[in-house]
């Protein structure tokens, strides 16, 4: 295993034992549990309740999952001083926080895998009869755009803990994820502006994380279909979005003085 | 020379972050391309403006505002590109006026989106009718809102009654404007003529700030100038030929008639055209969006722009 690799492994084993972590799914499973009983005191909305409160429930724990952990990743070695041992080892500075990234992006898709399987069986206990449809299949979409969220996230929660207070970095985080959830209204802003306000606008606009196009969850608990061109812009999005980050976690922490 | 290997993750790293940049705005684009009205979808799936208001989890006066931006900008999209269908905007209304009943702006400007007849507007006049009710339900001492409702009822439903009724209850809010009470008092006698259109423009446009509305008024109050001044020259050609028993051949012979001081001219300064049938026409007719009289048989306006 390389030591991006050992450093990954390490940061979900680390995650996995914290017990704040346990307490959240245990949380978000019962939120699904919630959604059954909202179903059978609703009528003939029960699915619809199950899918909108349930991925609402994977989305938001993994949101606060990702943040919480997210910010502590750097800061958390450097008070327990953990961080000098491991970079007194053969391990660069880059390979750290890749390593960082990967651990508690993999954590948040076993979180969410766990918090599926409770949607799902949710959907399934309040389906009649007991079977799924073709069009949940969309869940399983609406899922892996929530991943893909929670993968951005880490990343910026990652760029901001590697110079900024967990707080501060929090706090940022948590601004950016929810402009990013208005990302195509702000665009839309932008582009009814004039002058110099639609430069500054338009540049904020792109510059911020796109989350509105990943959520689909209005749309999936219709069973609207969602189309490939978007799951294949999301993700390469995801991907280019994250790496920027990560790229700037990179040469902040490169630079950074640890002693 | 080489290149040492914090320098080699630097320039590396900087690269990647470019390029990923760079990428990432591409595909937002792509993005953006392929969910035009994103924005305007989740109205079709979240309708209930209550729901909404739940969902805004206490952030009323911000959902209200990005709801009323987004119906803005829905009117504004289907109105430049000559989409005469406004399906999402009443629904848009509902849910901004919802989250916060006291935004007058949404009645005022969603009610003249809303009740003019396609391709001004969206020819919903019940539903725009509907929309401010709901908004004088609200703000109650707000007499604005009385005069929009009045102007529905006036011009979009030609409902003279309720126009002056609306006036009428305008006119008895605190600080309202003296000239409500005019209108109301005018329309009993002179509903339907170009006077009280006149005024109930000129009104507009004296009770605002706003550059759109004054434009818009003053579009309408030259309108009614060409509806007015064509009206009028037709009854000079019609006397004319009373006196004659020939149709005037130019404006010069009803000049040298004593019948007109000089050759009369459109509220843009150009010269009216008078036919050789006797009829009178503008010059000009796309400089006159909303003109009644004076336009070549058969034409149709241009789609009115959007500053």
């Amino acid at each position: 295993m390389s030591r991006v690799g050992y450093i990954a492994v390490n940061t979900f084993r680390e995650a996995v034992r914290d017990r704040v972590l346990y307490n959240l799914v245990a949380f978000a499973l019962l939120l699904s549990g919630a959604a059954i009983l909202v179903g059978q005191i609703s009528i003939d909305i029960e699915r619809l309740v199950v899918v909108n409160l349930g991925l609402t429930a994977v989305s938001l724990f993994g949101v606060v999952i990702a943040i919480f952990i997210g910010i502590g990743l750097v800061s958390k070695e450097i008070d327990k001083k953990t961080l000098y041992t491991v970079l007194s080892r053969p391990v660069r500075r880059w390979e750290f926080v890749v390593g960082k990234f990967l651990g508690l992006s993999g954590t948040l898709f076993v979180n969410t895998f766990f918090m599926a399987i409770g949607v799902f069986a949710a959907l399934l206990y309040v389906s009649t009869p007991h079977r799924f449809q073709s069009s949940d299949a969309w869940i399983l979409v609406a899922l892996f755009f929530i991943v893909l969220q929670f993968v951005i996230l880490c990343s910026l929660a990652l760029l901001f803990s590697s110079f900024s207070t967990p707080v501060e970095s929090a706090v940022f985080t948590f601004a950016l994820f929810v402009i990013g959830s208005f990302a195509e209204d702000l665009r839309g802003f932008a582009r009814m502006s004039h002058g110099l306000t639609r430069w500054l606008a338009t540049g904020a606009a792109y510059l911020v994380p796109n989350f509105s196009a990943l959520n689909v969850i209005g749309q999936v608990a219709h069973g609207q279909p969602i189309s490939a061109h978007l799951i294949a812009y999301n993700t390469a999005y995801a991907v280019a979005y994250s790496a920027m980050a990560i790229c700037g976690a990179v040469l902040i922490f490169e630079r950074r003085n640890l002693k | 020379m080489t290149i040492t290997g914090s320098r080699k993750v630097t320039v590396t790293a900087s690269i990647l972050l470019l390029v990923s940049l760079a990428s990432s705005v591409l595909l937002l684009q792509r993005l953006d391309q392929l969910r035009s009205h994103a924005t305007l979808e989740e109205v079709l799936y979240l309708t209930s403006p209550k729901w909404i208001k739940r969902l805004s989890l206490g952030y009323d006066g911000l959902m209200a505002d990005i709801y009323w931006t987004r119906a803005v900008q829905y009117f504004g999209g289907h109105h430049s590109q000559g989409i005469e269908e406004f399906k999402l905007l009443d629904p848009l209304l509902e849910i901004t006026t919802a989250l916060d009943p006291k935004l007058t702006a949404a009645y005022e400007f969603g009610a003249n989106f809303l009740a003019p007849k396609p391709p001004n507007g969206a020819g919903q006049p019940d539903k725009a009718v509907a929309l401010v009710e709901y908004g004088v339900r609200n703000n109650p001492d707000n007499w604005r809102l009385y005069y929009n409702l009045g102007f529905i009822y006036y011009f979009d439903l030609k409902d003279y009654t309720r126009a002056a009724e609306a006036f009428e209850r305008g006119s008895k809010t605190p600080n309202a404007h003296p000239f409500l009470r005019i209108l109301a008092a005018q329309m009993a006698q002179h509903a339907g003529e170009i006077q009280m259109a006149r005024m109930l423009w000129q009104t507009a446009y004296a009770s605002t700030k706003d550059e759109q509305i004054q434009k818009n008024a003053t579009t309408h109050l030259r309108a009614l100038q060409v509806d007015e001044d064509v009206t009028e020259l037709e009854k000079i050609v019609a006397r004319y030929q009373e006196l004659t028993g020939l149709l005037p051949s130019s404006f010069n012979a009803l000049i040298g008639a004593g019948m007109l001081r000089g050759v009369p001219v459109d509220p843009r300064g150009k010269p009216y055209k008078l036919l050789p049938d006797g009829r009178i026409e503008l010059r000009n007719p796309d400089d006159f969006p909303f003109v009644e009289k004076g336009l070549p048989p058969g034409y149709v306006a241009p789609r009115p722009k959007l500053d």
